[in-house]
């Protein structure tokens, strides 16, 4: 599946959601269950410096496609972290590169993006993209 | 414990930003250590500046000028007034705490060398730790700790082991920001004297809660922002005293702080504009004045003893919340407490508090060592001001307790 798909996906499953409590719940859940990304990669080199919580991702290159993990100290921000990876994870570099992410503003999660909001989460799709940037240098 | 006199109803009609919603839900706002409020008397007063008298000061031959110099002046005599500093020019205006210990902090570049010591608390905020360390940095003196116990008190033994004829300076907050404990800084600043070091005594914390008197406490230098305390922000003060204020130089150059100026020397204005270079903040230094005149007409003594109530009110209810843990304890604390959930992240607890239209800060609190004493990655921290409720604290503890439900 694209990334357009992927994000019309999710924009539909958050248009379900009554009010924020359910919401929040959600990605809670998702943040629970988010797979674990392996302890030698969560290095001081993976962190993505915010104000508040951690975030460690780590890129690797399966065929041509990237392939994320990523971790967080915080349950919310893993479950954001969650859906970013549902959306990038293993894609062509290029098709990374080109994505939008107004689909995060779609599902109301526009306030975790506000660069003031000091968790990361702005760095990290800038650093999902600088990943796809150098793997698709690489390919090149 | 008695019940406060102040009548809160009709102090909350004096903000109005009290009135606000946040996602759909009545304001409740926690985060008065950040900064405090702003009741519609100081805004009158910004406002009034700016629609009648809005003019450059201390230099200009026409009415408007000089009507906003004598305001502006009559502000520093309130501020002197009220931590009862003995002499006007001993009030330096200053942008904020910040800028008035870096002010301190450049200025005692020329009194150090190598071998001296520099002492501060364990508990400081950022600002007070980095210009210290600059300042070791360029004179080569050295940076010591006085270091603080589990319940984030100063451990006074170690700080009289620690002062010697090497401490030239010692820097304490009176008040923790993160915290919330009032440090005993008339014993810290006798010990200091006795050894014949200067204390620097960062008051940004305790003004909203105590009103300082720096000529009974004989500190050298106190500073103050004006946002804590009911008045706007990017304006300050340094209290120092005269002696000192004469032997440092100035920090800033520019315009009104100088006598004279040739191409070949300059002299400098006296006190206290040697140190107030180029235009200040003026509808900022007057709003302070009105700030403090509101703060003292309620009353500093029946706004600690209300804060003191809304502390112990929501110290012990949301000390019911399982696994909730509070940091700091000290037997003397202002109206701040800084608390986890086990197994939670305080970014995730502060989260779901905004949802429910609920203010507190979470994270470090710009004092990442009192963190890593404790070896957490931050509280969330729930400060409480006169204007606050115990309802509002209800709500609060009813939001904790949701996002735990949510969260574990």
């Amino acid at each position: 599946m694209g990334i357009q798909e992927i994000q019309e996906g999710i924009v539909d499953e958050f248009s379900l959601f009554e009010d924020w409590m359910e919401k929040y719940e959600y990605m809670i859940g998702l943040g629970k269950s988010l797979p674990l990304i392996k302890e030698e990669y969560k290095t001081d080199d993976n962190i993505i410096k915010g104000c508040q919580s951690k975030v460690w991702v780590h890129a690797e290159l399966n065929d041509d496609r990237l392939v994320f993990t990523a971790d967080s100290d915080a349950i919310i921000t893993k479950g954001i972290i969650a859906i970013l990876i549902r959306a990038f994870s293993n894609q062509k570099p290029q098709d990374i590169i080109d994505a939008d992410t107004a689909f995060i503003d779609e599902i109301g999660l526009k306030e975790h993006l506000s660069p003031t909001r000091a968790n990361g989460l702005v760095s990290m799709i800038k650093q999902l993209k600088l990943y796809a940037i150098a793997y698709q240098t690489q390919l090149n | 414990m008695t019940e406060t006199t102040l009548d809160i109803q009709k102090i909350r009609k004096d903000f109005p930003i009290l009135n606000r919603e946040v996602n759909g839900r009545p304001l409740v706002y926690f985060d008065n250590a950040a900064t405090s409020q702003t009741p519609q008397q100081v805004i009158d007063v910004i406002v009034h500046y700016y629609q009648n008298y809005n003019a450059n000061i201390h230099r200009g031959v026409h009415f408007l000028s000089q009507e906003a110099t004598d305001a502006y002046e009559q502000a520093r005599i309130k501020i002197q007034k009220h931590f009862n500093i003995g002499k006007s020019h001993e009030v330096i205006f200053t942008s904020g705490t910040t800028h008035a210990i870096n002010l301190v902090a450049n200025g005692f570049s020329g009194f150090l060398k190598s071998g001296d010591e520099i002492l501060v608390s364990a508990m400081e905020h950022h600002s007070n730790i980095v210009p210290w360390q600059m300042l070791c940095e360029r004179t080569g003196a050295q940076l010591k700790v006085i270091p603080m116990n589990q319940d984030g008190e100063l451990v006074m033994d170690s700080y009289h082991n620690l002062l010697s004829n090497r401490t030239k300076l010692v820097f304490c907050n009176h008040v923790s920001n993160a915290l919330g404990t009032i440090n005993p800084i008339k014993k810290i600043i006798d010990a200091a004297h006795a050894v014949g070091a200067a204390v620097l005594v960062d008051g940004a914390q305790a003004a909203p809660h105590i009103k300082a008197d720096v000529r009974a406490l004989d500190v050298d230098f106190y500073t103050v922002s004006a946002h804590k305390v009911c008045g706007p922000t990017g304006v300050g003060v340094l209290y120092g005293k005269e002696e000192w204020l004469n032997k440092l130089p100035p920090y800033q150059g520019g315009g009104e702080m100088i006598a004279e100026v040739t191409f070949e020397k300059t002299t400098y204005a006296d006190l206290p504009h040697k140190f107030e270079a180029g235009t200040p903040n003026i509808a900022g230094g007057i709003a302070f004045g009105a700030a403090l005149d509101y703060m003292n007409s309620i009353g500093f003594e029946a706004i600690a003893a209300y804060e003191e109530e809304l502390l112990h009110y929501a110290t012990s209810e949301l000390k019911k919340i399982e696994g909730l843990k509070i940091y700091g304890e000290a037997s003397q604390k202002a109206a701040v407490v800084s608390f986890n959930i086990k197994g939670i992240h305080p970014y995730d607890i502060g989260t779901i508090l905004d949802k429910l239209g609920i203010a507190v800060r979470t994270g470090h609190h710009c004092a990442q060592p009192i963190m890593d004493f404790y070896q957490i990655p931050g509280t969330v921290r729930a400060s409480f001001s006169f204007y606050n409720t115990k309802a509002e604290i209800d709500a609060l503890v009813a939001g904790v307790q949701k996002a735990r439900n949510m969260l574990i």
